[in-house]
């Protein structure tokens, strides 16, 4: 970024201070480095930036190219920016919302299946407890049946005993009669009277 | 042999196309005005190119055309509130017209358009127009309401509407007056040690060697260039929403 031009510029070094050329018009002297500024003729008017004889030229075309710069921006690149922006917005909406209804949608489809899920475990379980109810029942019966056959077998046995312990039972007392009959025939000599022997052996029985 | 470096002609200005002195006032197509019309261009087929896909995943430049746009947005929301977005496509011209005009200058022996003062007063001139013509249109004299604080007590108020006046006046001095000299002092700095540099070299081996520092100097300027020129931009722009934030809502 160095520029040679005339010999009014601001620094100007010379190669060395012994030099025996006259030092540049219009600039003071130190030692070789000169600083200083620039005469009015060759820079217009001193600072560029505080010349005002570029002002109005400055101004129109900073005035056209700026009204141009809102115009194109305004017309053309900002819509054109913020219906990209908008149309993507959009996308990520409608994307969301199709994604939402679809969530929504398997979960119904979740729920339906634990219900149905639920429905089946329900129906399995009453099939099983009425199954169970059922052979419980069965075996209750074939118990109470199987109880009541035996009943009427120990009660038909115990009747059976019953007799035959009295018909035994009976002929002991016939027996004993006839016992006592002969050892009470032995011992006196005579004859006692049988219905006396019965009271008797029934007396010692029954005791 | 004299090396010459002027670090102040870098912001000459001349003409292109002289266009003489029509009604007593010299006109010219200046290397300014070509500066600007380039700025305008850059940023007007930067944009449109970058777009011109228009795809829903945005490739490089796009995604940059598209940062810019939600950048400067984000910034008008932020500070001027949604009612300010229909002030977006003045904020946005005027910060993309600052950050162009800025980076362009920092090409090597490009003319920097916001060194100029006249330039950055016309720009912040808009601004103020602006707030003032919308604030008046919009809200009649209660816009005047913006130079009078609530909740001070009387005696004050009169000093305080003073200091309103006064702080609302500098506003567009101090809006140009900063991006105009943080231009100006850059670019000088950087030609000043830059210059350093040729001055070195011309003493022999020893200068060489020496040069290295102002070398080092000028690298290190241009990075911090590069961010002013997009700070001032920013503070452009932001400071543009803030005072736009003031038309829109002059109650404090």
């Amino acid at each position: 970024m160095s520029e040679t031009h005339g010999p009014a510029g601001t620094f100007i070094i010379a190669q060395t201070s012994a030099t025996p050329e006259a030092p540049a018009p219009g600039t003071g002297t130190h030692s070789g480095v000169e600083i200083g500024v620039p005469p009015a003729e060759a820079h217009g008017a001193g600072f560029p930036p505080f010349d005002a004889t570029t002002f109005p030229s400055q101004l129109i075309w900073l005035a056209i190219a700026f009204v141009a710069l809102y115009w194109l921006m305004s017309r053309v690149a900002l819509p054109r920016i913020a219906t990209i922006l908008e149309e993507r917005h959009d996308r990520i909406a409608d994307d969301l919302e199709e994604a939402g209804k679809l969530k929504a949608e398997s979960e119904a489809a979740a729920k339906a299946y634990e219900q149905a899920l639920a429905g089946a475990r329900g129906k399995a379980t009453s099939i099983a407890s009425e199954t169970r109810d059922k052979l419980t029942a069965e075996a209750e019966a074939s118990r109470k049946s199987l109880e009541a056959e035996l009943n009427a077998k120990l009660t038909d046995a115990e009747s059976k005993i019953a007799a035959t312990k009295t018909s035994a039972m009976t002929n002991v007392r016939g027996i004993a009669v006839d016992a006592a009959g002969a050892i009470v025939n032995q011992l006196t000599g005579a004859a006692p009277a049988p219905q006396a022997v019965e009271a008797a052996v029934d007396k010692a029985i029954g005791s | 042999m004299a090396v010459e470096i002027d670090p102040i002609h870098q912001f000459q200005i001349f003409n292109i196309v002289d266009l003489g002195a029509p009604g007593g006032v010299h006109l010219g197509f200046t290397n300014s005005a070509a500066f600007m019309f380039g700025i305008v261009a850059v940023i007007f087929f930067f944009l449109t190119f970058a777009t011109r896909g228009r795809t829903l995943v945005p490739g490089r430049l796009q995604s940059l055309a598209e940062l810019s746009y939600e950048f400067v947005a984000s910034t008008v929301r932020t500070t001027a509130g949604n009612e300010g977005m229909k002030f977006f496509p003045l904020v946005f011209s005027l910060f993309m017209f600052v950050l162009v005009a800025n980076f362009v200058g920092m090409i090597p022996y490009a003319f920097t358009v916001t060194s100029h003062l006249i330039v950055t007063a016309a720009l912040a001139l808009v601004v103020i127009g602006t707030v003032i013509t919308y604030g008046f249109v919009r809200h009649g004299t209660h816009f005047l309401h913006l130079f009078v604080p609530s909740g001070v007590p009387a005696f004050l108020l009169p000093f305080m509407v003073v200091i309103e006046v006064i702080s609302f006046l500098s506003r567009p001095i101090s809006l140009s007056l900063r991006l105009f000299a943080n231009m100006l002092a850059g670019h000088i700095a950087m030609k000043v040690f830059a210059g350093f540099i040729v001055m070195m070299t011309a003493g022999g081996v020893a200068g060489f060697l020496g040069a290295v520092l102002p070398l080092a100097m000028v690298v290190a300027l241009t990075a911090l260039e590069f961010l002013v020129a997009f700070l001032q931009a920013y503070v452009f722009a932001v400071l543009t929403c803030i005072y736009l934030n003031d038309a829109l809502h002059p109650g404090h």
